[in-house]
């Protein structure tokens, strides 16, 4: 072809990063094709034939092998199969068309109200071929053309859609019964999915929600019983009318018969109608699934009671437990601190009465050493002594004290006791506690 | 489909003058080409819609409308809608529209009609082939008439669903007529092509609906046109409504309003009465395709009594009704069948006497979208007369291959060079529209035949620069949006009352077809586009469908080229 076609729409921009070797990248083959048949016709087939052909030349079976391959567009009539023609049916007469089932007649009962228009007109054409009164007295056979009569009937019917309409809105054959309470037992689902099946012909509304089965959700079952109880047919019951006299002068029958008529279209409508929602009353009764459904509502909706009830008790006791918790905690906190205060005033009065036996220690060794004088010990010497004491006992802590204490206590010898009196002090001093040259009398 | 025989004559390419015939079971055509126009030649009574019939009158032999008019006056001797009938056994025959004329016979499985061709005395017995030979015959005297020329060769159309053993009798009796067959053509081919050899016709891809609507019977074909070849799709036919049931509606609303007038003479029931019935119904309906009134008029209708009346086309229109809703399902039903859908249609031609019928084709027109053209006389002015489109095609095809040896048609008309792979998916490359969504755009379109080579031409993005032509599948899904419940537009409703009256539609829902982006097939970088350049890609797909695609900047020197392995 020839032609080039130009596009407006623009290109993408190369995405950044893109690369391929010499900027091509295949990524898969074109999907599978089918084999078809082109016409042979026209220049442009020519000028395909002339390449494809290439001074080649092709056999017969080349030619059957090719056309084997190509997808077949024409379908024979063979296909279909023929039902057997019922001999009484053959006796019929075309102005008794009113009582004829018209897929019968066409040898179509097996679709009925599904048959496709083509389907009823491929069968009008076997009947035709078969049955044309022409025919059968070309080939010697009787003028009775009268079941002709009532192929042509049949086709009129069937392909005009409203007259369709008309007689699949009567056609009982193609009704299925709801199954009684007993038959519908094991099968019930199976059984009750043929009922809605044919029902659902009457429909407006298309496609019709199927019936389900044991495992349809509450949502699916839900909407079947809306759709069927709000179900808009357009059943219609014209075709039972009584015939309604054609001619001008009997105005007032005429008109007496139309009324009629009317009454009875609608009677029978108001009893379709109480018909359909009595089915439904039967079905959704004996429908377990429905019951169930409520059980499980009731089930859920208990649930969420007791569950409720429950909550609100657990939440009452565990309210009170932690109250009881709260207070029993306050209430051994207070003890504790109690205790503990009392513990503290003892180990306080403990310590006091430790740093005072220890502070008597001190004071008890300079005594001992008397005063680290050699003789009796002057008024001055003593305060001098106890002044250090003091001074000391004044920059350390009680532990201290004790530790010192505790070295002092036993000594009985004055130099040792000199020796644990200076070595304090250097300490101190050391520790910048004391100053060189202070608690002198004590070094 | 050249059938074997066909070349039984030994025509030498150089002596050939070939014609096309368009041979139906109500009316034939036949065509030539002058300077390479088809031309529909007309007959010696200067018809070219030749009614197939052929009767015999003491001794005579008459055709077309003089044949036609011999229905009333001498309907046994009379034969009518036969071509059907060829090729096939006496079994499988409809005989329907043969009522009113001479019956067709069992001769031992053959078709035959008894016709006392030879005046009153005896009778003879002709086979449906020797019927066909002597109307053939008188065809190709008319053309041979008319062109000056002997007329020794043609290319006959013949329905999608004419068995093999129909085409080898239809050969065989034009064979017997000293005509040799060239071809037989699928008739929806010959009206495509008779469109497509316009001058001012443009090879472009392209969905057709050829609804060939005749006098017995009406065929629908889906054609995918790819490139000037054309592949078949889908058909259908029917039998149930065509022209007869238009007549049918006519003479039934005729006999009423005759009986209205005349209680209990009813000219149906008379068969001299009901010929004349039938006759000037139909008169009368091809007059409602051009005026808006018919005269309807028979001398003598029944028992003496003449009648005059008038229908307007509404009329016709109302009572023809159901005729025409059967069209419109039947074409419904075959886009369907070819898995297709209205709006994947972009064309559809009417073909046949009946697609004269203005109603036929205003209701086309309402079935598709604005988009899909309505090839018939009353949509569009351009387009061809249906009832010639077949012979026109027919006498295309003549010219294109009245050159060639017998022995080439033959072999270029082989099954093994018709029968090939079509693409089951488009081919396209990724665009991204002004809001940056990407988009499909077809390249190559589905269900064409290969070897196929197409190419495009794409803008680049503004600024030129490198860009990305990235090859994918694509499909088409039908989306449908329902409108929204439009409130009551309160704001405009003083001033303007005028627009309450269209509601009704507005509550239609919205069809439209989409592309859908399927698998990526390949990738290619056209670098350093210029600013408002253009790139050009170009997919060629090989019998194995492997695929090689090129492209490059419009103008630019070298480019990309890539290979797809076969499928
Ligand atoms: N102008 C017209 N308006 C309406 N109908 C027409 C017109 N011209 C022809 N016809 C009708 O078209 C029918 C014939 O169509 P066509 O010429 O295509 O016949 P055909 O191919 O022989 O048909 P078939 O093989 O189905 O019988 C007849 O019913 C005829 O009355």
């Amino acid at each position: 072809m020839a032609a080039t076609t130009t596009v407006t729409r623009s290109l993408p921009a190369l995405p950044e990063g893109w690369s391929a070797d010499k900027d091509f990248k295949p990524i898969t083959k074109i999907t599978a094709s089918s084999q078809r048949t082109i016409e042979p016709v026209g220049p442009h087939f020519l000028a395909h034939a002339r390449r494809a052909r290439h001074k080649r030349t092709f056999s017969e079976d080349d030619r059957i092998q090719a056309q084997e391959s190509a997808k077949k567009i024409e379908k024979d009539d063979e296909s279909d199969e023929s039902e057997p023609e019922d001999p009484m049916m053959l006796q019929r007469e075309a102005k008794d068309w009113k009582s004829q089932d018209h897929y019968q007649v066409l040898g179509i009962t097996k679709y009925r109200w599904k048959a496709t228009e083509d389907q009823i007109k491929r069968a009008h054409r076997k009947k035709v071929l078969k049955h044309h009164p022409d025919k059968k007295a070309a080939q010697g056979s009787s003028e009775d053309d009268s079941f002709f009569k009532c192929i042509q009937k049949a086709t009129e019917v069937l392909l005009d859609p409203v007259k369709r309409r008309q007689f699949d809105s009567i056609d009982e054959k193609a009704d299925v019964e709801p199954p009684s309470k007993k038959e519908s037992g094991k099968n019930f689902y199976k059984l009750w999915s043929r009922v809605f099946k044919a029902e659902s012909r009457f429909s407006k509304q298309q496609p019709v929600p199927m019936f389900g089965d044991a495992n349809s959700t509450k949502e699916e079952v839900d909407n079947f019983y809306n759709f069927w109880y709000n179900f808009d047919s357009w059943r219609t019951f014209e075709y039972l009318d009584e015939d309604v006299p054609d001619d001008n002068e009997n105005r007032g029958q005429k008109r007496h018969m139309e009324r009629k008529n009317a009454n009875a279209r609608s009677k029978k409508k108001a009893e379709d109608n109480a018909r359909l929602r009595k089915m439904l009353d039967d079905c959704s009764a004996a429908d377990e699934r429905i019951k169930r459904f409520r059980q499980e509502a009731n089930a859920a909706k208990n649930k969420k009671k007791n569950d409720k009830e429950a909550a609100e008790k657990k939440a009452k006791e565990d309210a009170r437990l932690k109250k009881e918790a709260e207070e029993k905690a306050a209430k051994e906190a207070e003890e504790k601190a109690k205790v503990d205060r009392e513990a503290n005033k003892k180990a306080k009065e403990a310590a006091k009465t430790a740093v005072k036996k220890n502070k008597r220690i001190l004071k008890g060794s300079v005594k001992d050493a008397n005063y680290f004088a050699s003789g009796d010990a002057t008024a001055a010497q003593v305060d001098a002594v106890l002044n250090d004491v003091d001074l000391i006992q004044g920059k350390i802590d009680p532990d201290e004290i004790a530790a010192l204490a505790g070295k002092l206590n036993g000594l009985k010898v004055a130099d040792e006791i000199k020796g644990v009196w200076s070595g304090e002090v250097k300490r101190l001093v050391g520790a910048g506690k004391l100053k060189d040259g202070e608690a002198k009398s004590l070094v | 489909m050249a059938e074997k025989g066909g070349n039984k004559l030994g025509v030498s390419p150089d002596e050939r003058c070939a014609i096309g015939i368009s041979f139906g079971n109500s009316y034939s055509s036949i065509a030539s080409t002058i300077d390479d126009s088809p031309v529909v030649i007309a007959n010696e009574d200067g018809d070219r819609q030749i009614p197939t019939i052929l009767s015999y009158i003491d001794g005579e032999e008459y055709t077309g409308n003089q044949a036609k008019a011999m229905l009333i006056r001498n309907p046994s001797n009379t034969v009518v809608s036969f071509k059907d009938f060829l090729g096939q056994d006496f079994k499988s025959i409809d005989p329907t529209h043969c009522h009113a004329a001479a019956h067709p016979e069992d001769v031992s499985g053959t078709v035959s009609f008894k016709i006392q061709d030879k005046g009153e005395k005896e009778a003879s017995t002709l086979s449906v082939s020797e019927v066909s030979t002597r109307y053939i015959r008188r065809l190709v005297q008319s053309a041979t008439d008319y062109l000056g020329k002997k007329v020794t060769s043609a290319v006959i159309a013949v329905p999608t669903n004419f068995s093999k053993k129909q085409r080898e009798a239809l050969v065989k009796a034009a064979n017997d007529a000293d005509l040799e067959v060239l071809q037989l053509i699928n008739e929806p081919i010959a009206s495509v092509l008779a469109y497509d050899a316009r001058p001012e016709a443009k090879l472009e891809d392209k969905i057709i609906v050829v609804a060939e609507l005749g006098g017995t019977r009406s065929d629908v074909a889906v054609v995918a046109s790819r490139g000037g070849l054309y592949t078949i799709l889908a058909t259908a036919h029917d039998y149930e409504f065509a022209g007869v049931h238009l007549d049918k509606v006519l003479m039934d609303h005729f006999a009423q309003e005759f009986m209205k007038k005349n209680p209990n003479v009813d000219p149906r029931e008379n068969a001299r009465s009901l010929a004349k019935l039938k006759a000037e119904s139909e008169a009368a309906k091809k007059s409602l395709s051009i005026g808006t009134n018919a005269n309807f008029s028979v001398e003598s209708l029944a028992e003496g009594i003449d009648f005059q009346m008038t229908i307007n086309r509404l009329r016709y229109e109302t009572i023809a009704r159901k005729v025409f809703d059967g069209f419109n399902r039947l074409v419904e039903g075959v886009i369907k069948k070819a898995g297709l859908d209205v709006l994947d249609i972009d064309e559809v031609i009417l073909s046949g006497g009946t697609s004269h019928t203005p109603r036929i084709a205003s209701n086309f027109r309402s079935l598709f979208p604005d988009t899909t053209t309505i090839q018939a006389p009353s949509t569009n002015p351009n387009a061809i007369n249906p009832s010639e489109l077949q012979p026109r095609g027919a006498a295309l095809q003549a010219s294109l291959i009245q050159e060639y040896e017998t022995e080439d048609i033959e072999q270029s008309t082989h099954a093994a060079l018709t029968t090939v792979k079509h693409i089951t998916n488009a081919i396209g490359v990724i665009c991204v529209s002004d809001d940056g969504t990407e988009t499909f755009t077809r390249i190559i379109a589905p269900e064409t035949a290969v070897p196929a080579r197409r190419t495009v031409h794409v803008a680049a993005p503004k600024d030129g620069g490198d860009v990305l032509v990235k090859i994918v599948e694509g499909g088409t899904h039908i989306k449908v949006t329902k409108p929204e419940p439009k409130a009551k537009d309160n704001s405009a409703k003083d001033e303007d009352d005028s627009d309450f009256d269209d509601s009704e539609e507005e509550e239609e829902e919205h069809r439209e077809k989409v592309w859908k982006i399927g698998t990526t097939l390949a990738e290619a970088a056209v670098k350093g586009v210029k600013e408002g350049g253009k790139v050009e890609v170009t997919i060629n797909v090989a019998n194995d469908l492997s695929a090689t695609i090129t492209t490059r900047e419009v103008g630019g020197k070298g480019g990309v080229r890539g290979n797809l392995k076969p499928a």
